[in-house]
């Protein structure tokens, strides 16, 4: 309605040029005002990035580099020698072992599992909504209550596990007190944590797919393993990368399950490294060392996602 | 090795079955364990399904400490960051979308290094500069920190891009301007994006767990993540209140699944499957 209007020719009491000049006038001014425009939606954003991230990074950066006293306050310029110690102590290279193990447990099982779950839930075979349903539903675990359930599980004593064992007729197991099994039950506790996220992930990747695929696989006689394996498996590669890499970010942040299951123990077994970095500065108050944790996992991580960036461009295949 | 057809489907359906008993088992447990009787939780063997419908262990956890508070912190402030990362990635993707203007490629850039770094490698400063702002224990401190993110303006963003843009060059004619083409036209077309991102962030926040315990000290400022693993801190011999607890936390994220599994969905894959 309104466009109408204004397309409708111009009075002829005002010469044709100057309502076109008007307008043009007019254009140039909104356009003048765009950038501003741009910058004042952006403004939010950017202000709290700036004060809770960049800033912040740059601090840790600076702290590393110093000693401070328990307030936080600087206390002493001790340039790379936050570091050095690191280097030289067992127990962060022993912190950084446990993070590689736990990483090496959980992202490939996790992995497994997920393509199990969502290749059969995939099916073209009736009720499947309900598995859909209920593989879906670890979405809604935080790490506190996954973490306190399994708790319960893994309790000596009175816990549902070692009472399976007992019935199948195996010696009880001290799930989260003995050093060979602590990090293990966290590991297979974190797999069942995020099950859900990559039943969905995955599930979307193969609902992705198209599905002659399936049935051209069908013609040539494949068997439905190998068709998956074969054909399918590569078609998802994109999805299993990218859960990968975020998984593997996931793993190294890894912190609420040690806390509440274990403290770190039996003995640093699962003592990770966003755990040292808490005990280093919220329990030793060592803020200027627990940056400098901080700071070797910033490059880690960093190191993670510049080999997903690079990487996925190469290897990956794309449909 | 191929199976005939009927075995082939039994076979499939006996390993769904298997695989959902790991995944749903701990949880059943949980809410059984709800309505046991603390006798019956600490029997052994152990009970596998409660005898009555008992409410003493809940009646017993909402005694034992302020759940209902804990859960209208955690409510507030989910809340508060989701309305919050609405409004700014809301406005910051408009911008990307459809306002040009020099620098944008950088600021770009700006934004997707930040979903580079890890929070935890902030925390530190982060812990401090709340500290020095008084702002331990408060909800400000609970939630300023992270009322923007990257991964929500690149979501939205996404959304905005897929707008006709046909629309946009009409509006322009009409002369409409970017703030009523935001408002009227980008803000209700794009409300599908906008549920997903509240879906996914309310849930994130709601399950938040180390910030909150970083800088909150009183129970009165405690969230539901902080406040379950604090009833298992506490020596007590009855599961059965501290699960009521745990089940009492997460009835509203089961609710939310059940609800929004849909717009949750989007925005999990929104990474995955091409951007």
């Amino acid at each position: 309605m309104n466009s109408s209007a204004q397309n409708a020719p111009a009075p002829a009491v005002t010469p044709a040029s100057s309502y076109k000049a008007v307008r043009a006038k007019k254009r140039s001014l909104s356009r003048l005002k765009e950038p501003a425009l741009a910058y004042l939606f952006l403004a939010p954003s950017i202000l709290l990035f700036g004060l809770f991230l960049l800033y912040p990074l740059m601090r840790s950066l600076y702290l590393s580099l110093f000693l401070t006293d328990p307030r936080g306050h600087i206390a002493a310029y001790v340039g790379f020698d936050n570091f050095r110690q690191l280097l030289t102590s067992s127990s962060f290279w022993s912190s950084l072992a446990v993070t590689g193990k736990f990483a090496l447990i959980t992202v490939p099982g996790g992995l497994l599992l997920g393509l199990i779950m969502s290749a059969l839930a995939h099916s073209r075979l009736k009720g499947m909504w309900i598995f859909q349903f209920i593989f879906s539903l670890p979405l809604a675990l935080s790490v506190s209550t996954s973490a306190v359930i399994w708790m319960m599980l893994f309790h000596p004593t009175l816990g549902m596990f070692n009472y399976f064992l007992d019935l199948a007729g195996f010696p009880a197991v001290q799930w989260l007190t003995d050093p060979k099994w602590a990090l293990l039950s966290i590991s297979v506790m974190t797999i069942w944590m995020n099950s859900g996220f990559n039943f969905i992930v995955l599930l979307s990747g193969l609902q992705g797919i198209p599905e002659d695929m399936y049935d051209s696989a069908k013609v040539d006689g494949a068997g439905p393993v190998r068709t998956f394996v074969r054909i399918i498996l590569p078609l998802l590669s994109p999805v299993v990368f990218f859960l990968t890499v975020v998984s593997l970010i996931g793993a190294f942040q890894a912190f609420g399950q040690m806390h509440i299951l274990t403290k770190g123990g039996p003995a640093g077994s699962t003592e990770v490294l966003v755990y040292s970095i808490y005990k280093e500065a919220f329990v030793n108050y060592q803020f200027g060392t627990g940056s400098a944790m901080a700071i070797v996992l910033f490059v880690l991580i960093m190191i993670l996602t510049l080999i997903q960036f690079t990487l996925v461009e190469k290897k990956v295949h794309y449909q | 090795m191929t199976l005939p057809l009927p075995l082939r489907k039994s076979a499939v359906y006996l390993l769904l079955c298997l695989m959902a008993l790991f995944i749903v088992y701990p949880l059943l447990y949980t809410f059984l364990s709800v309505f046991m009787t603390p006798e019956e939780t600490n029997q052994f063997p152990p009970k596998l399904l409660p005898s009555s419908l008992y409410l003493g262990s809940l009646e017993a956890v909402i005694d034992l400490i302020p759940v209902g508070r804990f859960i209208l912190n955690s409510f507030l402030v989910s809340g508060l960051v989701m309305i919050g990362q609405l409004i700014t990635a809301s406005l910051a993707a408009y911008a990307f979308a459809f306002i040009s203007f020099r620098g944008k490629a950088i600021w770009f850039a700006v934004f997707l290094s930040t979903m580079m770094i890890p929070w935890e490698v902030t925390m530190i400063p982060n812990f401090l500069l709340i500290k020095s702002w008084n702002w331990l224990d408060t909800y400000p401190g609970l939630v300023f920190p992270f009322l923007a993110s990257a991964f929500g303006v690149f979501l939205l963003r996404q959304f905005y891009l897929q707008l006709p843009k046909e629309l946009f060059e009409a509006a322009k004619m009409d002369g409409c301007g970017h703030l009523r083409y935001f408002a009227n036209i980008v803000l209700p077309l794009s409300r599908p994006g906008l549920a997903t991102l509240a879906v996914y962030v309310f849930l994130n926040t709601w399950n938040m767990y180390l910030w909150p315990l970083l800088i909150t000290n009183t129970a009165e400022m405690r969230t539901v993540q902080i406040g379950v693993s604090m009833l298992q801190f506490e020596e007590f011999t009855a599961w059965n209140i501290v699960l009521s607890g745990v089940a009492l936390v997460l009835l509203p994220s089961l609710l939310l699944i059940v609800l929004g599994l849909k717009q949750l969905v989007r925005g999990l894959t929104a990474g995955a499957v091409k951007g």
